[in-house]
């Protein structure tokens, strides 16, 4: 090709002189806004939220019928006390964790073994948002299931419905968590398979853990029950059925809840970040 | 300024002159010139050898991309063309930011996009094979959904949500979610999705699989538009020839990670020129006892009773005078003679893959 001044073509002096095969081309164009947070939190929280309508709600009546369904169960083992509290709080928020870790695990490990992150992937969206969105539409999904446990244990084991407000502050809490916890194992997972083997483990323990009072389980399983963040979810439910509930307790249960959901949040946004960029 | 006003003058003037002179796969001086959206240079990506598990063979590494370099023109429907395996959606997902090379650059609108492959979501609009991300979204909320994740306010996403189902024939199915659709209506709706919020240049992997004759022309319809009213760069994946010769202003044939040819559809028909496409198909089978059809059957590529041959064109005109005038003629149930088609560009530029699609 002839030689043609660099100032003629660039339009700035000296420049294709440095770098003889990549003359310094116009401006570079200016780039798309980016997606910002709160707004693309609320994109994808919504239309998560109307999967449910087409996927999700056989699944939300499994959840709610499969822990109504423990406590007849428990009805004919436990002899009221704090026995019958730990059930009905452990049937309530087993529901959390069905549908929170054990169903977010699943959706993640699909999306990712699918190339459906691609979509994501390719939009200016923060990481954040679609994990928050995804996790804080699951969450929301326990919402009817757990209030209806709740409200039919208490009746069914003649529990005070006094206290039971504070799943205002239960549901959010040990959702962010055990949805936190739900992604980061659908997310880092090898294969969808071993997402959703791992989401069912952890739901299993939660059931297992969670519903069986604390005081009738094995030595090892105690400590496994304080490792599970499910198990603070209860624990603040539980002590809610006291006729004068020790609430410094119950806090102290929802921060760590609060905790590790923060925490596990964190790490799903990491690791949706890696996954997204193979 | 007289200055700037003289550089301008002589910029038009090389567009021009570069247009003819600029071809792919060769470092130009002007390469990453104004006028080129996209260069690519020399790009590697390498998939690591699996280990064979029960069941599973172990595989070498690939080469996916090997040393691919490419030039897109602003304003131009540029191709990538090649079978199944040939590196294609390697490549885009390169471009696009979703995958790192090993080495080798890319550079979209003046980007360095291996540097910084964040901005590839800022810059390109791009339409990937799955759609599970969307499936069981309804049309109009995927759509406004993806237009939201673009930066859109919810109602700018909203108004060209609507602009977009209206122009692709989509608003008659907007509340219908896109697992219930068939799988050209859903590619139709991904298509949607990706032009909510606009951007300069457009990805598609493939974006016509599956769509009746109506769907596609509302894509190419919808394509042109952009390009005419914005002046939008389209760099489309595909591995159908007769689209790649209808839509394409370039090509660039893939095969095996290398580029094994770049340039118009009609230039690099031009180089199969000399030669015709002549079908031979049989009632029941070829009369191998008739000396002609015989000789034939060396230079011919046979699928059950269908003969095909590339021949020059008075060979051509031979092989058919003999088959349709003497004894083979009995046993002849239909021939056609045919210009080239880019698909016999591909098999005479040394593609070895059959996995060219003809629809």
């Amino acid at each position: 090709m002839s030689i043609v001044p660099a100032e003629a073509v660039s339009g700035r002096p000296g420049t294709a002189a440095d770098t003889p095969n990549r003359p310094d081309p116009a401006e570079p164009a200016p780039l798309a806004p980016r997606a910002r947070l709160l707004p693309s939190l609320s994109a994808v929280y919504r239309a998560q939220l109307s999967r449910a309508r087409v996927a999700r709600i056989p699944l939300l009546f499994v959840a709610t019928f499969q822990s109504v369904g423990i406590m007849v169960l428990m009805r004919g083992v436990v002899d009221g006390g704090a026995e019958s509290r730990a059930v009905v709080a452990g049937s309530s928020v087993l529901v959390v964790a069905f549908v929170a870790l054990n169903l977010l695990a699943q959706y993640f490990g699909q999306l990712r073994a699918s190339g459906g992150l691609d979509h994501y992937a390719t939009l200016p969206v923060p990481p954040a948002a679609v994990v928050l969105g995804a996790a804080g539409a699951y969450a929301s999904f326990t919402v009817p299931g757990t209030v209806l446990t709740a409200v039919a244990g208490s009746v069914f084991f003649e529990l005070p419905l006094t206290h039971l407000w504070v799943l205002v502050a239960v549901i959010p809490l040990s959702g962010a968590a055990l949805a936190g916890l739900g992604a980061v194992l659908g997310l880092l997972a090898p294969r969808h398979e071993v997402a959703t083997l791992l989401g069912q483990l952890g739901m299993s323990a939660a059931l297992l853990l969670g519903v069986l009072p604390a005081d009738r389980l094995p030595g090892a399983l105690v400590y496994a029950r304080d490792l599970l963040p499910s198990t603070y979810g209860v624990e603040a439910l539980a002590r809610t059925f006291d006729a004068r509930p020790d609430w410094g307790a119950v806090g102290l249960d929802l921060a760590v809840c609060a905790a590790v959901g923060v925490f596990s949040l964190a790490v799903a946004t990491r690791a949706y970040r890696r996954a997204a960029v193979r | 300024m007289p200055g700037q006003f003289g550089s301008v003058v002589v910029r038009k003037a090389w567009c021009a002159k570069l247009t003819q002179e600029m071809g792919c796969g060769r470092d130009h001086v002007w390469s990453s010139f104004v006028s080129t959206v996209c260069v690519v240079r020399d790009l590697v990506k390498t998939y690591p050898a699996a280990r064979g598990r029960r069941g599973t063979p172990a595989t070498p590494a690939v080469r996916a991309t090997d040393g691919i370099s490419l030039d897109v023109r602003r304003g131009e429907i540029f191709g990538l063309l090649g079978p199944n395996g040939a590196g294609k959606s390697t490549l885009v997902r390169q471009l696009t930011g979703l995958m790192r090379p090993d080495s080798g650059e890319v550079e979209v609108l003046g980007h360095d996009l291996v540097r910084h492959p964040e901005r590839a979501s800022r810059l390109i609009g791009y339409l990937g094979q799955e759609s599970t991300a969307l499936d069981e979204l309804t049309v109009a909320l995927a759509a406004e959904t993806t237009g939201r994740l673009r930066g859109l306010a919810l109602r700018a996403a909203r108004a060209e949500r609507d602009v977009v189902l209206e122009e692709l024939g989509l608003t008659g199915i907007a509340g219908r979610p896109l697992k219930k659709l068939s799988g050209g209506q859903r590619r139709l709706a991904c298509f949607a999705a990706t032009l909510v919020g606009e951007r300069a240049v457009l990805v598609l992997d493939e974006p016509t699989t599956g769509m009746d004759p109506v769907a596609r022309r509302a894509v190419w319809a919808a394509v042109d538009r952009r390009r005419a009213e914005h002046g939008a760069t389209v760099l489309l994946v595909t591995h159908n020839v007769i689209e790649a010769e209808t839509v394409l202003d370039r090509v660039a044939v893939l095969e095996r990670g290398k580029v094994i040819a770049c340039d118009t559809p009609s230039g690099l028909k031009e180089q199969v020129a000399g030669e015709v496409r002549v079908e031979l198909v049989w009632r029941e089978r070829a009369p191998l006892d008739v000396p002609e059809v015989a000789a034939l059957r060396g230079s011919a590529q046979e699928s059950g009773r269908r003969w095909v041959l590339r021949l020059a064109p008075d060979e051509a005109r031979a092989a058919v005078a003999a088959i349709t005038g003497g004894a083979a003629f009995a046993a002849l149930d239909d021939f056609t003679l045919a210009t080239p088609s880019l698909e016999d560009v591909y098999l005479a530029l040394g593609g070895r893959t059959k996995g060219l699609v003809k629809a």
